[in-house]
């Protein structure tokens, strides 16, 4: 079958899987009993499994199979968690990412075995199997059971079902009585849509020719269709393998069929100490999916299993987001035609009725467009969420690097940014929790000796705030040292001492947002390498965001992000400077006020302004730009005050127009594009305005 | 994309739009053109290069405009009826005007009778080679170098 149209199914889905496990995993980690934890992982990992299996993985199915070896072992209580236990599945799901990596690239899962991953594992299972029954009861319970994955690198079929003691035992008397022991191992097409149903079919013709002692999955998962596309039956039969064989074959949608000979003394025995246990499978499990036989089974399950089965209805559709993005041209251009329409004065055509009725109409058109430009947005809007759940394994990774205990909290996760925001914005995060656990906070006894408490927190808060979208990575370390940044810079020829003299201590924390500057004495795995936080901030500002950081030496440092919901269509203030038309845009600018012109005042040549008790300085617009014709002095001079995180500064411009909705787009990149320009738009009459980047006068 | 003035395998003849700058003709690779517009209003952007006097609007696309004579030297521009603005794609995603004198029509020139051009002479090198028409000498621009920006690099 050709499985390449379910590929980014796939591998969407194999993401979704592996997050999950990594979440679950972190959990288990701290609380080792949590039994809704552990068989959220376990189905997980069972799905990637079968998916893995399914698009012809193998490696990928091998190692997850193996993992779920271990999985199902704590699950039914036989192993306890241990920290080289996690440690080693988080390896695991490293391992399976790299799968996955490899696939979205190439398609192919490539050549790693990950065999060494496989063997510790292994150890890991027996260790732990071991251990733990040394511990808890006399006998030991090994059940190395190596389920019938249609690897053909596992394990020779013929033992490759473990059988408890009494079904031994059962063997053993059907022998006597002249009865074969077989096994059936029953591949299903992969179309197969109703597995559970192809196997009752399967379960009933096989019990035409003798008693079913046994069936790997066991009769319950089969029937909750947990099982991949193969499964095993164990009858004891007089008919021969052949007819076996043909009977189960002709069960439609069958694929393959093999039936082998168990004799007694080539079977795996499952030495099991719960007598219960023993109780329940005494009972033979013939009629497989009956009511009867699920109500026996499902004792032996942990409760909730049942339930779980039913999957979440996700009330929701993926698409593609260029056809998004198309819609959204579309709706610009819609914003555009109503900004048109507006412009045009009815007054030249139509009396005064008709001219109230025009503006009506208008009026609805807008709101229209408004609301549809509004859904659009939420509809390419996505939780940040989807990038931040990435952290804790990270934070977790990096406690244990580094050897500080750390511990990340997170709220706000639900806050809600555009796409192309969202992909972008993981890089910069990451950047900034690493610095935050490598440099900000201090070792464990640095942070005891300090009266603080041993296990070091970082923070990740995200929320809504007007139009932008605030993040914030705070830690409780030991705060960024200015001294040490001071004399780095001068260290490294970035400032001059004289420089330094008259530099602010905010001044000294933007330093470290020049490019390759780096206070780590060592550099280390994890930052310090000296590209970081520029780039965090080149990042950052190419999403019309703006990055701040607050340090207190000693309580710790505080990274706000800032970034605006959307990029294609904003809010803008629409001013005349000279005789053209500019847009700042609506979310940077702090007031808009009049300025009579003796209130200007000279500070080192330069004009400020001393508004309600702070300085700012003053940008006249009309220079900046070079607009060809100049307005002449007015007594009073209109000044929009626009503010980039706490700094601020007055544009000085001719007259303000008001404002307007506009949809940004870019002017090209030919053309030599000062950073005072972010960017155009086409106004209703076609005429195109300039769109000022306040941050770059700032 | 390929540079569209390099024909050396191509035997038959390749078509030019024929323009008028300062009284000179120059060929332009038709493959190149999108769209031939009359003048229109250009909004001046601050900071840009001398030769970039602004952006028009196209149907809502925003596209720069490029004064072919600013860029070779010669005198402003004088708008006239005849003044056309040459729309370019050289790039899918990315348009450009150029702003000519005249566009005459579209003229076949086969690749013998062009002449490369191999001087360094700097304003020579917006020039690929001359073309031998019926109606004079045709000279075909380099548009990789025409776009090329000398103060970025």
């Amino acid at each position: 079958m050709d499985v390449s149209q379910y590929l980014e199914v796939f591998i969407e889905e194999a993401k979704e899987h592996l997050q999950a496990l990594n979440e679950h995993l972190l959990i288990l980690e701290k609380e080792p009993e949590n039994e809704n934890t552990i068989n959220e992982i376990f189905r997980a990992a069972h799905s990637l499994k079968g998916m893995a299996g399914t698009m012809g993985y193998k490696r990928m199915q091998k190692l997850t199979h193996d993992m779920e070896n271990v999985f199902q072992e704590i699950r039914s209580g036989k192993m306890k968690v241990r920290p080289e236990l996690t440690d080693c599945l988080f390896e695991g799901l490293d391992a399976l990412q790299e799968y996955v990596d490899n696939i979205i690239n190439t398609q192919d899962e490539g050549t790693n075995d990950n065999q060494p991953l496989i063997d510790t594992l292994a150890h890991e299972l027996e260790v732990g199997l071991k251990g733990d029954a040394a511990a808890a009861a006399p006998a030991p319970e090994v059940k190395a059971e190596t389920a019938p994955a249609p690897e053909p690198a596992a394990a020779p079929k013929a033992s490759s079902v473990v059988y408890a003691d009494h079904e031994k035992m059962a063997i053993k008397e059907a022998a006597a009585q002249g009865l074969t022991t077989y096994e059936i191992h029953v591949d299903l097409q992969e179309s197969c849509l109703l597995k559970a149903a192809r196997a009752y079919l399967v379960f009933k013709a096989v019990e035409e020719f003798g008693e079913i002692i046994k069936s790997v999955p066991d009769a319950q998962m089969i029937e909750d269709e947990k099982f991949d596309l193969s499964f095993v039956v164990c009858v004891l039969s007089k008919a021969t393998p052949e007819d076996l064989r043909k009977r189960v074959l002709n069960v439609s949608e069958v694929k393959e069929v093999t039936v082998e000979k168990v004799t007694f003394d080539n079977v795996q025995v499952a030495e099991t100490a719960e007598t219960e246990k023993k109780e329940e499978e005494k009972k033979p499990v013939p009629q497989a999916p009956t009511a009867s036989a699920a109500a026996t089974a499902s004792t032996q399950k942990p409760a909730g299993q049942t339930t779980q089965k039913k999957a979440v209805v996700n009330r929701s559709v993926r698409v593609d987001i260029e056809k998004l993005d198309d819609l959204m041209n579309l709706v610009s251009e819609l914003i555009i035609a109503k900004n048109g329409l507006a412009s045009i004065s009815p007054d030249d055509y139509a009396g005064k009725e008709k001219r109230s009725a025009f503006n009506e109409q208008i009026e609805y058109l807008e709101r229209i467009t408004g609301n549809i430009h509004q859904s659009v947005m939420k509809v390419r809007m996505v939780p940040i969420e989807s990038v931040v759940n990435r952290f804790p394994r990270m934070i977790r990774d990096l406690s244990k690097k580094l050897d500080k205990p750390m511990e990340l909290y997170m709220s706000g996760e639900e806050t809600e940014l555009d796409r192309t925001v969202i992909d972008e914005i993981g890089d910069p995060l990451m950047h900034i929790l690493r610095n935050s656990a490598d440099h900000g906070l201090e070792s464990a006894e640095v942070r005891k000796s300090l009266g603080k408490p041993e296990v070091g927190s970082i923070f990740l808060n995200a929320y809504q705030e007007g139009n932008s979208v605030v993040i914030e990575c705070s830690d409780d370390g030991g705060g960024i040292n200015t001294e040490k940044v001071k004399a780095k810079a001068i260290e490294k020829g970035t400032i001059t001492e004289e420089q330094a003299e008259t530099m602010t201590e905010k001044d000294f924390i933007d330093l470290l947002f020049k490019p390759s500057f780096s206070t780590a004495d060592k550099i280390s795995d994890v930052s310090g390498r000296g590209v970081g936080l520029d780039v965090v901030k080149s990042k950052i500002e190419s999403l019309s965001g703006t990055v701040e950081c607050r340090t207190a030496l000693g309580q710790g440092t505080t990274f706000t992000i800032r970034l605006p919901l959307t990029l294609a269509i904003i809010q803008s203030l629409m001013v005349i400077i000279g005789d053209e038309k500019y847009a700042i845009p609506l979310g940077s600018i702090d007031t808009i006020e009049d300025i009579p012109i003796e209130e200007i005042k000279k500070v080192e040549k330069k004009e400020v302004v001393n508004l309600r008790g702070s300085v700012i300085p003053l940008v006249r617009m009309a220079d900046i730009l070079e607009v060809p014709v100049k307005k002449p002095e007015k007594n009073t001079v209109t000044m929009v005050v626009v503010a980039k995180g706490e700094k601020k500064a007055g544009l000085i411009v001719d007259d303000l127009i008001g404002q307007l909705e506009i949809v940004i787009k870019s002017i090209g990149k030919y053309i030599n594009n000062s950073k005072i320009i972010s960017g155009a738009t086409v106004l209703g009459d076609g005429e195109i305005a300039l769109i000022l980047d306040a941050n770059a006068l700032v | 994309m390929a540079d569209g003035t390099d024909v050396s395998n191509v035997v038959e003849s390749k078509q030019y739009i024929d323009v008028m700058i300062n009284n000179e003709q120059y060929g332009i690779d038709i493959n190149f053109i999108d769209n031939i517009v009359r003048m229109q209003r250009i909004t001046r952007v601050p900071k840009a290069q001398d030769y970039f006097p602004g952006v028009i609007n196209l149907r809502g696309e925003i596209i720069p405009v490029m004064s072919l004579r600013r860029r070779f030297g010669f005198e402003d521009d004088v708008f006239t009826p005849k003044t056309r603005i040459l729309i370019l794609k050289p790039e899918p995603q990315a348009s450009i005007g150029f702003i000519v004198d005249e566009v005459k029509e579209v003229i076949n020139i086969k690749e013998e009778e062009i002449d490369r051009v191999v001087t360094s002479d700097d304003k020579n090198t917006f020039i690929a080679g001359v073309g031998k028409h019926t109606k004079g000498l045709v000279s075909i621009l380099n548009i990789s170098a025409v776009l090329q920006d000398k103060e970025q690099d």
